[in-house]
């Protein structure tokens, strides 16, 4: 076996081994996703629950396609106890109750959801109206259609996971460099290895060559979960994120590496990147769109690189821009990647002491 | 013919002279020892030999060629131990030997070969992590080894070692040499060194004190054991 090959599986299986690593990299960014995917997710108005007390002819005699169109609005249950069902109510356990005075349709709601009691009231009073109607044998002069328009903004998870990706490689890669520089340095490993016939730009690549990988790895976990379980709707040109984050590896490698070298000790380091990474995401967007945010924070935004790679990941992936949208990201990114690695190599040291 | 010809070699780090004029031979096939406490520059001499640093002043040639810098042609021609932990993270004791194979263009067959030498075939499928001192010693040893190098380096082998498993490392190392390869041994047993090393060299504050056989300083300084040569030559002080 090649020593890059064989220096690359060595490095994969100390990742794929480390629980905590694997965790961070991947399960965690993916709590996130749930979190925001699932909970946050504009869900239409979940139905609401009436109980019928009693007979309630003019629910029981609506025409099948009435009927259907009032149980997308209520789950109906039906109830003899008048004051359990009233109790129900009061409990919050169910939304409304409803019983027949004479030829009046008499409602019990609570005020506390507003939302869930205007709807209650005008669905109810629409069906009456159109009972009156149809009772008095005169076709409808006025009819009423509605037409959703689409929402040009883009959903909660078309927004979330380009950021939480972003912020997913950009951890996994900066803690993943400087916990091997660190690791190595302080076990000596990397002065044995100094003392193998194997070049400094073998060892480079096969630690570059396992980082991209495992951001590989983390993106198609991301977009397929988001996909499969979501609603997560890729864009044209969303195979350009493979190089733009192939290109972000690469900058908070470099970060990584920076903060490997400058930290004495491996959990120096990690915190060191941590404390560079996790305010970033939060400035670059990664958790929440920073449209409200004041100027002069988007000023500072525009100088980290988390906040090029998580707008291009967006533009391609999501927003449906050209695959030249992500040019300048890479060319940011591809910047920084430079600058910060010259100034890692220029402060490391082959021992700690 | 010589391994290792070190002449009038220095290094300070900064003001402190770690290595300062030190000059020795150590012929191919001799098992050398380096004694001294700490400070010394044992170390030091060592890394200097094996390319790691570059020296402020002398000459260097190891199997005949110049260390510093990077010498790409001859690390493949030494071995080198610097101490337990120099291994991968969480790759068993198969997968490290035979990663370190493949660093030197070596095949798997060698790799289980030493494994099996250092005993340490029951442990092939064990984490580094979960190896006892004397385990994880013996890999470590093995690893230097897994190309058949000309010339090995030992770097305190043996330290925090307890005595059973010194004594068992002892067998192993004994007979290292017993090919034509060289060994360079740091240590601070005395009794491992008149045990293991055909010449020793005793340093102190950087320079080269004595130079002779175990025997050979025992009785030219009318001495019981290596041991008390040691303790007349650089003081009972504590050093901490």
């Amino acid at each position: 076996m090649s020593a890059f090959l064989s220096l690359s599986g060595a490095i994969l299986k100390g990742f794929v081994r480390d629980r905590a690593a694997v965790f961070f990299a991947i399960i965690f960014p993916l709590m996130f996703l749930v979190l925001f995917g699932g909970i946050f997710t504009d869900r239409g108005q979940s139905q609401l629950d009436l109980i019928q007390v009693g007979d309630v002819t003019l629910i029981d005699q609506l025409p099948a396609e009435a009927r259907a169109a009032f149980e997308e609005v209520f789950t109906v249950e039906e109830s003899t106890d008048r004051a359990a069902a009233l109790d129900e109510v009061r409990q919050g356990d169910a939304d409304v109750v409803v019983e027949m005075r004479g030829n009046e349709l008499v409602a019990h709601y609570t005020r506390t959801d507003q939302v869930g009691a205007a709807i209650v009231q005008g669905t109810l009073r629409s069906f009456v109206d159109g009972a009156n109607v149809a009772v008095s044998g005169q076709p409808p002069v006025f009819s009423f259609s509605s037409q959703a328009v689409e929402d040009d903004s883009l959903q909660t998870i078309q927004y979330v996971t380009p950021g939480l990706l972003g912020w997913a490689v950009a951890m996994s890669a900066a803690f993943g460099a400087a916990a091997t520089l660190n690791g190595w340095r302080s076990s000596k490993l990397l002065r044995r290895l100094q003392l193998a016939p194997v070049g400094t730009g073998t060892l480079v690549s096969a630690r570059v060559a396992v980082t991209v990988g495992i951001a590989l790895a983390q993106m198609a976990i991301f977009l397929g979960l988001g996909a499969a379980a979501f609603g997560l709707v890729l864009t044209g040109a969303w195979p350009m994120a493979v190089p733009l984050l192939v290109v972000g590896t690469l900058c908070f490698m470099a970060i990584g590496l920076l903060s490997g070298a400058v930290a004495k000790t491996t959990e120096g380091a990690v915190n060191m990147a941590n404390f560079i990474v996790l305010p970033m995401a939060f400035l670059s967007g990664s958790f929440f769109p920073l449209d409200g945010a004041p100027g002069w924070l988007q000023a500072i935004s525009r100088l980290l690189p988390l906040r090029h790679l998580n707008d291009g990941m967006t533009d391609v992936m999501v927003r449906g821009e050209p695959w030249s949208a992500a040019l300048l990201p890479m060319g940011v990114l591809a910047v920084f990647a430079i600058v910060v690695t010259a100034l890692a190599a220029k402060l490391f040291r082959w021992e700690t002491t | 013919m010589t391994a290792i010809e070190v002449t009038d070699l220095a290094l300070a780090y900064g003001e402190l002279k770690a290595v300062d004029g030190v000059s020795f031979e150590v012929a191919a096939g001799e098992f050398f020892g380096i004694l001294g406490p700490n400070g010394a520059g044992k170390t030091t001499t060592l890394e200097l030999i094996e390319g790691l640093r570059r020296p402020d002043a002398g000459d260097i040639r190891v199997l005949g060629e110049k260390p510093w810098p990077r010498n790409a042609g001859l690390l493949p021609r030494i071995g080198v131990q610097l101490q337990a932990s120099s291994f991968f993270e969480r790759l068993t004791a198969r997968e490290q030997i035979h990663t370190f194979a493949a660093l030197y263009g070596v095949g798997s067959g060698p790799a289980d070969e030493w494994l099996a030498r250092v005993g340490l075939v029951d442990k092939a499928d064990t984490r580094v992590e979960d190896l006892s001192g004397g385990q994880a010693q013996r890999l470590s040893i093995a690893c230097a080894l897994v190309h058949d190098p000309e010339l090995v380096f030992l770097d305190e082998p043996t330290a925090s070692l307890d005595p059973q498993a010194r004594r068992n490392l002892w067998d192993l190392l004994s007979g290292l040499n017993d090919s034509g390869r060289t060994v360079v041994l740091t240590t601070h047993y005395m009794d491992e060194a008149q045990t293991l090393c055909d010449r020793v060299g005793i340093m102190d504050h950087g320079h080269l004190l004595l130079l002779d056989t175990p025997a050979g300083l025992i009785e030219s300084h009318d001495a019981a054991t290596l041991e008390d040569v040691f303790l007349q030559v650089t003081g009972r002080e504590y050093r901490g």
